[in-house]
């Protein structure tokens, strides 16, 4: 026990000295909650439109205004024809153009209708969309107060009510998908190339052949990262309750087993890539092509699996970090308990059984 | 002159000889390609409703199918309360509730005002508020239709038309707007990581030194790091464009000429931070993170996915300092717009100011070093 402890020292130090490791150990969660949190949403806010007013009287003035005044758009500058909006569009300037006609006012008045031009920038769909919506529904509402005087109207008062997360923010979506990166990142990433160096510099033979058992090694060598990954998991955690203000809904003891088991599963698949490969560069390329990019891109919390074609749906039951986004999800942040998650709960526990068969048996050949 | 053509050609033989980095160069783009603009939609469609219909008449059905064939929605389930429902949506088989309250009908005719109430799930920002508005829209389309057939009197029929336009992507292909954004990723990744594996792994293995002792000019070794690079990042690049055109049929719209002409000052930049962060690693695993580090940041702060505009100003002014932030404005400009130079000169100053400080960092650093 004494001679475990000294090699699992040993292995910290080694941590611990380069700044290089640190700052990819406790630097990278803490700016990616950051970054995740604050910086990363596609809230409509001061997007940049210019106007083209033909009118210039009193209606588009005011009609100008309201857009103006909400917090969506900022008006960038009011142009006099219609060929300068390419330009402005050409060099970015701006991401929508509206052009009232010249007579809209007395259009309304005479035939009851009038035409206003909304023109986007439709290479980012969803955000051409959203910027029709809202300028759609201040324009409609300025209609409404219009003509509200006039008719009795039939009204359908439509209540919303956003669950779960009322401001729309970006980060409850996040914070589950950067804790399983972090993990990835930590116990996949790190622990199999810590344990390959050794093997690439050949200093695993001279461990190999002290007293110590082979098995102590291993241990010796996952032990600090699981320790680093624990110390992430708060900080990660800590970081989105105080920091992004969101509040762990249901039981915090169910989301550590939780986040407890994860890790564990992710180390063992840090050992087995350990143990297939035999330099840094393979087994680095190994956890980012088969971890960090399916992780990224399946497991749902930057792309919703739901628009993908079927067969990428298949694949992405095989990401364990598609089940544990799914657990942490539900238990942070709609505050369900294990009746719920003891789904996703026992398909990532069957999982690391299997990881660690399979290491436990490609290990023993290798000593052999 | 033939120092460095020398140094060239062994730079070159180095690079082919090495599998992974191959594979890397060839293999890593065309499965970006393929599997992520697959991955990447992020169009709102199909949003689940569970409906709770306490009124059950006529008009509350007339609703509930105007709401099922708009399109955006499907009736998942019908419940009977709120509690249940909103058990499904914990259970994500539901993105939204609506509720119908009893008399609905009723009510509408008698007091003209009737309340409804929509319950959206907004773990997901986006999708909760454009689902909200779509729903909205169809609620208040349906109270128009309302009008028209209760009080046909009072309808006047005035009004603004609101006509849209959307230009460069009528069609509303989400991918358009991805693919430029994944040349401009694709390239950075593989000039930064191989120039700076590259010359760690010469300190690594010792070579470094060899190098050193020999009559070749810090200057030769430098550009013999760089040029290959460069070449191989243009090669992945018109790889990448290659492919953005087979498999999605996306086309530069702007000069090829432009195009490549600013990819190339882009590159003398990443070159620059990946021989800046050679000069502070020894090793290829140090060198590794701190790029796995910076990239990560530069991504996601370069508005690939979300807009920079809507970010918090602390984080606008951050990304002023991110080359990445240019190369996808300035790519997704002339592919998509096909703006001209002259469109993309802001875009194109900045790179170069990146590109001189990074390099000169670089070799000053290099210097003290050797």
């Amino acid at each position: 026990m004494r001679r475990l402890l000294i090699f699992i020292k040993k292995e910290f130090k080694h941590i611990i000295r380069d700044p290089r490791v640190l700052l990819i150990l406790f630097g990278m969660p803490v700016v990616q909650v950051l970054i995740f949190g604050f910086a990363l949403t596609n809230e409509i806010k001061n997007s940049k439109i210019i106007v083209l007013d033909y009118a210039k009287d009193d209606l588009s003035k005011k009609l100008i205004n309201k857009i103006e005044a909400s917090k969506y758009f900022e008006i960038v500058s009011f142009v006099h024809s219609k060929r300068i909006i390419l330009d402005y569009f050409r060099q970015g300037k701006i991401k929508a153009a509206v052009i009232i006609p010249e007579k809209i006012a007395s259009d309304i008045i005479h035939d009851g209708n009038a035409k206003i031009q909304i023109i986007t920038d439709a290479t980012d769909v969803n955000f051409a969309n959203s910027i029709k919506n809202f300028i759609r529904a201040i324009i409609n509402d300025y209609q409404y107060e219009l003509f509200s005087k006039e008719s009795s109207k039939i009204n359908i008062i439509t209540e919303m009510k956003m669950l779960y997360n009322p401001q729309l923010k970006g980060a409850p979506n996040f914070v589950p998908g950067v804790m399983s990166m972090v993990m990835l990142l930590v116990c996949v990433m790190m622990t199999a190339i810590a344990i390959v160096r050794e093997k690439e510099m050949g200093t695993m033979e001279v461990i190999l052949t002290s007293p110590v058992s082979p098995i102590f090694v291993i241990i010796s060598k996952v032990v600090p990262y699981f320790v680093i990954s624990t110390i992430d998991l708060a900080l990660i955690l800590l970081l989105s309750v105080y920091v992004l203000d969101l509040p762990i809904q249901g039981s915090l003891f169910l989301l550590l087993a939780e986040s407890l088991l994860f890790i564990i599963t992710c180390l063992n698949i840090g050992i087995l890539i350990s143990i297939r490969t035999s330099s840094q560069q393979v087994a680095m390329l190994m956890s980012l092509v088969g971890m960090m990019m399916p992780t990224v891109f399946l497991s749902g919390f930057m792309f919703p699996i739901e628009n993908m074609p079927y067969a990428l749906q298949l694949l992405s039951n095989l990401v364990p970090s598609k089940w544990f986004y799914i657990i942490v999800k539900d238990i942070m942040l709609k505050g369900t308990g294990l009746e719920i998650v003891w789904k996703e709960t026992l398909i990532i526990a069957s999982m690391m059984l299997f990881f660690l068969i399979i290491s436990l048996k490609t290990f023993k050949v290798r000593l052999n | 002159m033939k120092i460095l053509f020398y140094i060239l050609q062994k730079e070159f033989r180095q690079v082919f000889r090495n599998k992974p980095i191959i594979a890397i160069i060839f293999v890593v783009p065309i499965v970006q390609f393929l599997i992520l603009p697959l991955a990447a939609d992020f169009e709102i469609k199909n949003i689940n409703i569970s409906v709770i219909d306490y009124d059950k008449s006529s008009t509350s059905r007339l609703l509930i199918n105007k709401i099922s064939g708009s399109g955006y929605f499907k009736i998942s389930s019908n419940e009977n309360s709120f509690k249940k429902a909103l058990k499904i949506i914990e259970s994500d088989n539901a993105d939204m509730i609506i509720e119908i309250p009893a008399n609905f009908e009723k009510k509408l005719w008698r007091e003209s005002n009737q309340k409804l109430l929509v319950a959206i799930n907004s773990i997901n920002g986006i999708k909760a508020n454009l689902g909200g508005f779509y729903i909205l829209n169809i609620i208040n389309e349906f109270n128009n239709e309302l009008q028209l057939n209760m009080k046909p009197i009072f309808q006047t029929n005035k009004g603004i038309d609101i006509t849209t336009s959307d230009w460069f992507n009528p069609h509303l292909n989400y991918k358009i707007f991805l693919i430029p954004g994944l040349l401009a990723i694709l390239v950075t990744m593989v000039g930064g990581f191989l120039t700076a594996l590259n010359i760690v792994r010469e300190k690594e293995i010792g070579t470094i030194e060899q190098i050193n002792v020999t009559p070749i000019k810090k200057w030769q070794f430098i550009l013999g790091k760089l040029i290959p690079f460069w070449i191989l990042a243009n090669v992945v690049f018109s790889n990448g464009l290659l492919l953005g055109y087979l498999i999605y049929d996306i086309f530069p719209r702007g000069n090829l000429l432009t195009l490549y002409a600013f990819i190339d000052i882009y590159l003398l930049a990443v070159l620059g931070l990946g021989l800046l962060i050679s000069t502070f690693s020894e090793t290829q695993q140090q060198a590794m993170f701190v790029m796995f580090f910076f990239m990560i940041v530069f991504i996601l702060l370069g508005g690939l996915f979300t807009p920079i505009d809507s970010m918090p100003v602390w984080a606008q002014y951050f990304a002023r300092l991110n080359p990445v932030k240019y190369v996808i404005e300035a790519i997704r400009l002339v592919m998509l717009k096909g703006s001209d130079f002259e469109d993309i000169i802001p875009q194109t100053i900045s790179i170069l100011l990146f590109a001189i400080v990074l390099n000169f960092l670089a070799v000053l650093n290099y210097r003290k070093r050797v």
